[in-house]
């Protein structure tokens, strides 16, 4: 399970390092959060099983993974808006 | 006995100083004038007063004591290096406090007349002020450092008094030589300093010079290239005083300083700033005397060539002032003469005369400069060629500048007599040579003051442009004043008063010296008269026949070339442009470099900052990890 | 090989090859069904594993929520016919190379790690359980987190509104 979620979790770090589309980035992020969340189930079932710690915090995660996917598709739009384009290396008016 | 009210002595020319400087045009000119010459006419008298509580108050038994009326500390760097300042009252500062003051109220009084109309007559007399100020601090320092700092203090004065009129290039140059010259001679004073108080651990003269003290009871220890430490010390010492008082080889600010005005020149330049070397060696007598006689051999033979030199090239100058100037280099150099002579105690007449002949020169050396001051007020033209017979039009002036030629040729009754036959006493029971030398020197004093005299005064009248008329009172009045002072001075016991240890010295009358140097003087007086009272070929012929001396002398020896040629060609081609070189490429190369890598550096990191979420996002993942790994394995 | 063993498997494999086509492939919208494909893998874990609620909340909330959103946004910045552009060279090696140095520092840490289960009784997580703990005050009670939840909640609604108005022009 452990070797699992490493898994899952670098590819979805890959996913966000190699995409240009800014809505692809996002779903790496998701990947990377859902793989936490295995981990942490994974741990409170197979170690820790009179407690219910690993459950109720994957269960906070998905609801701040929701926030968050809120906010970004939000700023998505919004850059949409403005630059007409939600390829990633146009958006860099942030430079030296 | 309290002598705390001296310290106004310094305090109100300061703050007159400070006041006129600070209120410059605001004030009226006679209103600037007017509280300068009030300012010192107190101090005068406060000097006076001083002198007087001094002299009458000190038993004459065990001799004058020194006393210190303030020692204040006043910086301290470590337990050892502390630096006071303060007031010390000894013969030797007592008597220049009144000579000082006294030359200083003349002057400014004269000015009155003399700069009357001048373009910055405000800050002249704030000059004037500050010049008095540092003169008389420096004379009544407790500690060689004070001194110090007062002497590099006058020679500030001196540079903004000979360059007052900055306008005109060959003053502003004058008076840049001045200070160059007397600051590099004060290079070598600060090293003796350093040497004299690293070795002896202290400043303060009170104990380098006391006879019972560290500094000279004690043998030194260590040699340098077969003489002591303290022999070196006083060496460089010397150089100090000999840059200020214009000794051969550093003499060649003097003449040059006559561009500032005559009032100036008789202050600073004739009778107190260029003694300040006299003043030195005499108040570090004792070390002088006891621990390094070398040194005291080398003042004398320095002294007396100096005024061999001088007395020399005076014969064929032609500008009024530079022959006054080459004089006094010449009078300085028997001062010197007569300290490097003296022993110490019963054997001090040496030093007692020199003083005595400060004190004498001071007064007929500013009644010639203020006499010529008034001439050339009168005439407008400082060359002697271009005046004559100026004695019908101003009788005064006329008077008092033959009782002061009179004086330094050294004519009983008057001073110069006086002082200069002691010193003549000194150098003979010392050294034969040197008192043959200082003989021959006194009769050429004699005769190249006398052309000066005949070449004003009688002579051919020429026709000038508007009839010269006697200056007004406020130039007649210190002249008139100067001259009585040069009559009675001879007449001071000084061997009462000023003496190397304080106590009253023995002297006697020697006729066997003072004949031959009267005898002397009358013939140099009537060679003058022969060549110059009327107007007559034989100067032109003389010159001619001796033409290639005459060039000789006229150019000064050519020292001043000399001194160019090797500032220009040597010193500027092989150290100056190295270092220059140096400084421009390396110095500010590497802080160039500095600079350039930082913006290097930065151009090569600045990629970062690209505005890319992605490489951001690389960054911190990558970063992480490599700390991850820096952590488990690295510091296992 | 059991029966649960064999399930597991199945959904592992079945996560890592959907995320895997999810990143790399160059169809937007294939890319956002393969992410739905891997959230319902995941909630079939989750159901395995004994967490029902989670694995409703995770089809819910991920699944039916957060994919349908990230659609309606491609489908708002009108990507659907353009292929995606490969990625840079630089990008994709630098990318491996940190993705698969990361897996094999994760790996190397964890797998020599003997891990030791603790020997007591397994809890309940039949939802009366889970609520009493969700708003339980004392100790190992979540009502804290609870209260903070809702009130991102709110702040991101908020947040969204704000952001992605249309501007007053």
């Amino acid at each position: 399970m452990v070797v699992l979620s490493t898994l899952v979790f670098f590819i979805g770090l890959l996913g966000v390092l190699i995409r240009r589309n800014l809505i692809t980035m996002l779903m790496g992020i998701e990947l990377m959060l859902n793989a936490v969340n295995i981990n942490f189930v994974a741990f409170n079932h197979y170690l820790f099983p009179h407690r219910l710690e690993g459950h109720f915090f994957a269960l906070i995660v998905m609801a701040i993974a929701a926030a968050e996917a809120a906010i970004a598709i939000a700023l998505i739009i919004n850059i949409y808006r403005k630059f007409l384009t939600v390829n990633v290396d146009d958006v860099d008016e942030l430079k030296y | 006995m309290s002598y705390t009210f001296t310290i106004l002595i310094f305090l109100i020319p300061l703050t007159v100083f400070l006041s006129l400087g600070l209120l410059n045009s605001k004030l009226k000119p006679s209103v600037a004038g007017v509280i300068g010459t009030t300012g010192l006419a107190v101090i005068t008298i406060l000097s006076y007063s001083t002198a007087y509580l001094y002299f009458s108050s000190t038993s004459t038994q065990e001799g004058h004591k020194s006393i210190e009326a303030f020692n204040v500390l006043w910086l301290t760097f470590t337990d050892q290096l502390q630096i006071h300042l303060g007031v010390l009252l000894d013969p030797l500062s007592v008597m220049m406090l009144v000579v000082i003051t006294t030359v200083s109220l003349m002057v400014h009084v004269y000015s009155l007349g003399y700069m009357r109309g001048e373009r910055g007559f405000q800050h002249y007399y704030a000059f004037l002020s500050l010049f008095t100020f540092s003169m008389l601090s420096l004379v009544v320092a407790t500690n060689i450092f004070q001194m110090y700092i007062f002497w590099e203090l006058v020679g500030v004065s001196s540079y903004l008094l000979i360059g007052f009129y900055y306008e005109r290039p060959s003053a502003v140059a004058a008076s840049k030589k001045a200070f160059i010259v007397t600051r590099f001679a004060d290079l070598g004073f600060l090293v003796g300093i350093l040497i004299l108080s690293f070795n002896t651990g202290t400043f303060d003269f009170a104990t380098l010079t006391s006879l019972t003290g560290p500094v000279i009871t004690q043998t030194p220890g260590t040699l340098f290239l077969g003489m002591s430490v303290t022999t070196w010390a006083m060496l460089f010492i010397f150089m100090g005083g000999a840059g200020k008082s214009a000794m051969f080889p550093l003499h060649i600010w003097l003449p040059d300083a006559m561009e500032g005005p005559t009032p100036v020149s008789a202050l600073i330049h004739a009778a107190t700033m260029v003694v300040a070397g006299v003043y030195l060696v005499a108040r570090l007598f004792p070390i002088y005397s006891f621990s390094s006689p070398d040194a005291l051999e080398a003042i004398m033979y320095v002294g007396s060539f100096t005024s061999l030199f001088a007395a020399v090239i005076a014969c064929t100058q032609l500008d009024i002032k530079r022959v006054l100037a080459y004089s006094t280099l010449s009078q300085i150099g028997y001062m010197m003469v007569a300290l490097g002579t003296s022993g110490y105690g019963e054997y001090g007449l040496g030093y007692m005369a020199s003083l005595f002949h400060l004190f004498t020169h001071a007064f007929f050396k500013a009644l010639l400069f203020l006499g010529a001051g008034s001439v050339i007020h009168a005439v407008h033209t400082n060359v002697m060629t271009n005046m004559g017979g100026l004695r019908k039009y101003m009788p005064v002036t006329h008077f008092t500048f033959l009782i002061a030629c009179l004086t330094i040729a050294g004519i009983p009754p008057f001073s110069g007599f006086f002082s200069k036959d002691e010193i003549l006493v000194a150098a003979f029971e010392h050294n034969k040579l040197v008192f043959a030398v200082q003989w021959l020197v006194a009769g050429i004093t004699a005769f190249y003051m006398f052309r000066l005299y005949f070449s004003i005064f009688w002579n051919h009248p020429r026709e000038y442009d508007h009839t010269p008329h006697e200056s007004p009172v406020t130039m007649t009045f210190p002249l008139i004043f100067l001259a009585i002072a040069s009559v009675m001075a001879g007449f001071v016991p000084f061997h009462d008063l000023v003496t190397s240890d304080g106590r009253i010295l023995h002297t006697e009358f020697h006729w066997i010296i003072a004949l031959p140097s009267v005898l002397i003087a009358l013939i140099g007086m009537g060679v003058a008269a022969i060549l110059y009272c009327k107007q007559n070929p034989k100067p032109e012929n003389l010159a001619s026949r001796l033409k290639g001396i005459y060039q000789l002398t006229f150019q000064k020896f050519f020292i001043d070339e000399i001194y160019l040629f090797i500032t220009q060609n040597i010193i500027f081609q092989f150290v100056s442009r190295p270092l220059a070189w140096f400084d421009r490429h390396v110095v500010d190369g590497s802080m160039n470099l500095v600079g350039n890598t930082t913006v290097v550096f930065s151009g090569a990191i600045k990629r970062i900052q690209s505005g890319h979420v992605q490489l951001y996002i690389w960054l911190f993942a990558s970063g992480a990890l490599l700390l991850t790994i820096a952590v488990l394995y690295l510091t296992k | 090989m059991t029966g649960p063993k064999i399930i597991f498997f199945i959904l592992a494999a079945s996560i890592v090859v959907f995320s895997l086509l999810s990143v790399l492939d160059r169809r937007i919208l294939r890319a956002a069904i393969y992410l739905l494909f891997v959230l319902v893998a995941l909630a079939g874990l989750f159901y395995m594993m004994n967490f029902q609620f989670l694995a409703a909340v995770q089809l819910i909330l991920y699944a039916g929520g957060i994919v349908v959103l990230i659609i309606f946004s491609i489908l708002l910045t009108s990507q659907i016919n353009s292929k995606l552009d490969a990625p840079r060279k630089s990008h994709l090696l630098s990318g491996l190379i940190t993705a698969v140095g990361g897996i094999a520092l994760s790996l190397a840490t964890v797998i020599p790690f003997v891990f030791k289960a603790t020997a007591s009784d397994a809890i309940g997580t039949d939802m009366r359980t889970i609520g009493r703990q969700l708003l339980d005050t004392g100790e190992f009670g979540y009502a804290l987190p609870f209260e903070v939840i809702s009130i991102l909640l709110l702040a991101a609604l908020v947040g969204t509104i704000f952001i992605a108005r249309k501007s007053k022009t």
